[in-house]
């Protein structure tokens, strides 16, 4: 070994010796890395939105005139479902990218390199993140423009499209779990469907529970995409809250608390 | 054989890998000098890209110890990181990033300081011929272009000790002579190189050293030179008109090498100084008015190495690398 080899990699030695600011370097520049996926690839952005867009499309104008809600307008009582289906679709884009990035062995040079071994969930699931917050913006934008209206207050509205966004960063980690165990982007998709249809479909999201049969109703009415949908409606139309905005922060707070430590278990497993 | 784990860059002692029921790796042992390569030689499924996932922190041993610069590569992952550069078959770099986006990825991931991170991706984007595509989508980069930059990737933090998995496979010849021109280089700097590949040539014009892996197991080790005075460097076949030719041309030709095998009327010789003998081969034939009607001198490929350490041709085996296969699907 030349001494300048030797000499050369002093600095970086010394560097490494700084932990946590080194593991939030690096889950922000895995995040940065993911997001510039989505300014190279704007499929994976366009693809994600329009789903979204057709569903409320389809809702306010083709099944609407059917459903009966209290209150006068069902766009209202619509979009606060919406909101939450979207950033439950756009989770399964965490299942995706992962999937993809094991496959093109890239993580697997990550796992040889001096990095902290949470950025790469840590900076997945926050990309996903902020790209739920830019979902998020522009399904607020499609409902205003399809008759949508808050009546409450600005901040509550604001405060309700932030329990979604944590609601989404939450199946973010399921998702990523299931990306993990699946191992590849088709099997990713098809496999997070089944997970996610009952908790969209089987739920307040579009429809008031009372119509389905009993036992339904139970799993509809208490599921964690009914209570975030029902927080963010009493956040935006009005009524009382608390109860079930603590019930949608709970759930999140469950699922994280098994998810995470499932998928940094399988992502350290995963060979 | 036991590793000097304190004077050698890379060590391992009784290294073993199982995927379920199949045996990936079956005591290796191996010790690789500072500033010298350690060519891997092998046919697929042997276990080399096991080895090299194990020595790069990637995946553990079931049993076995591994050290790099004297860091154990399990519990002191880390330390070894820092001093380790990968680089695969597989040109692990992002398709959605630009060159120099990627490079700068890897110079952050590696803990490089700040500062040095951009000036270090340019030298190397230039290094590598990538500066006129440094700012596309490597999406569009050539199977050439990609490798280079997975190789570049590896080089960002200036790594003491980088291991090559199959560096060159699917290259086109001008690509692979590029290739070798750089780790060449590389290690007139100082680096140790461990890599892996399935050409004899290959390992015989890149290493100091070379060991031959088979099913898990080392199966032969040595320099190029100890492997081919073993191996012969050079293959002659000689074709003649009919059998009874063929039997003397054998029994005459005896003296100049080992020989590989009659197959019909073609006779094989292997031998250590090929062109030279060649000339003695033609000369002894003519002697005897033995006219040859084919002649190829050729070098020995993994197949004929095979043939000679094991005495079986090389298989294609009937499951495919594990390590591989769990981590790319059908990669």
């Amino acid at each position: 070994m030349s001494l300048n080899t030797l000499a050369a990699l002093a600095p970086i030695q010394h560097h490494g010796l700084g932990r946590i600011p080194s593991a939030a370097s690096d889950i922000l520049a895995v995040t940065w890395r993911n997001l510039l996926a989505y300014r190279r690839v704007p499929q994976l952005l366009v693809f994600s939105t329009i789903q979204p867009v057709i569903f409320v499309l389809l809702f306010r104008y083709v099944f609407g005139g059917a459903i009966r809600v209290r209150g006068d307008s069902y766009v209202d009582f619509l979009m606060p479902g919406i909101f939450a289906q979207t950033v439950i679709f756009g989770a399964m884009g965490t299942a995706v990218g992962l999937a993809t990035d094991l496959n093109t062995g890239l993580l697997e040079r990550f796992r040889s390199l001096p990095m902290a071994r949470s950025a790469v969930l840590a900076g997945r699931t926050a990309a996903d993140l902020a790209r739920n917050v830019f979902v998020v913006a522009l399904m607020a934008a499609v409902g205003f423009a399809v008759g949508f209206r808050v009546h409450t207050s600005a901040l509550e509205f604001v405060a309700g499209l932030g329990l979604v966004l944590i609601f989404g960063y939450t199946f973010s980690w399921v998702f990523a779990t299931v990306g993990l165990i699946v191992r590849d982007p088709e099997a990713a998709q098809a496999a997070a469907f089944p997970v996610m249809a009952p908790l969209v479909f089987a739920s307040s999201a579009f429809v008031p529970v009372d119509t389905m049969p009993g036992w339904l109703q139970l799993f509809a009415e208490h599921q964690p995409v009914s209570v975030t949908a029902s927080a963010v409606r009493a956040l935006t139309l009005g009524g009382p809250a608390t109860s079930d905005v603590l019930q949608s922060l709970a759930w999140s707070a469950g699922i994280l608390l098994v998810f995470v430590p499932l998928a940094v278990w399988r992502y350290q497993r995963t060979t | 054989m036991i590793a000097m784990t304190n004077d050698a860059a890379i060590a391992a002692e009784g290294l073993s890998k199982r995927f379920g029921d199949v045996v990936a790796l079956d005591r290796i042992d191996l010790s690789v000098p500072a500033g010298t390569v350690l060519g891997l030689l092998g046919p697929n499924g042997a276990g080399k890209t096991t080895v090299v996932r194990i020595l790069t922190t990637i995946i553990r041993p079931d049993s076995g110890r591994a050290w790099v610069l004297g860091h154990d590569v399990v519990r002191e992952a880390n330390a070894v990181r820092y001093r380790i550069g990968l680089a695969g078959q597989y040109a692990a770099v992002d398709g959605n990033l630009t060159g120099r986006e990627n490079l700068r990825l890897i110079g952050r991931l590696t803990q490089i300081p700040r500062r040095f991170i951009a000036p270090r991706a340019d030298e190397l984007l230039e290094r590598f011929q990538l500066a006129d595509a440094a700012d596309r989508v490597v999406r569009t980069y050539s199977g050439g272009m990609r490798r280079r930059l997975d190789l570049a990737a590896a080089l960002v933090h200036q790594p003491p000790v980088l291991f090559l998995d199959e560096p060159t496979t699917g290259l086109d010849p001008q690509g692979r002579l590029e290739l070798w021109e750089v780790i060449r280089e590389l290690v007139a700097e100082g680096t140790t190189v461990l890599l892996t590949t399935q050409y004899l040539e290959e390992a015989d014009r890149l290493s100091h050293r070379i060991v031959v892996v088979d099913r898990g197991q080392i199966i032969a080790e040595g320099t190029p030179a100890e492997l081919k005075a073993r191996l012969g460097s050079t293959v002659i076949e000689v074709g003649l008109a009919n059998e009874t030719e063929a039997l003397r041309a054998e029994q005459l030709l005896a003296r100049f090498g080992s020989g590989c095998g009659r197959d019909g009327t073609t006779i094989c010789l292997q031998v250590s100084d090929g062109t030279r003998v060649l000339v003695d081969v033609l000369r002894a034939l003519d002697s005897e008015d033995l006219v040859p009607v084919s002649l190829s001198v050729r070098e020995p490929s993994l197949d004929d190495a095979f043939l000679t350490l094991t005495g079986r041709r090389v298989e294609v085996p009937a499951i495919p690398e594990p390590d591989t296969v769990a981590t790319r699907g059908a990669a």
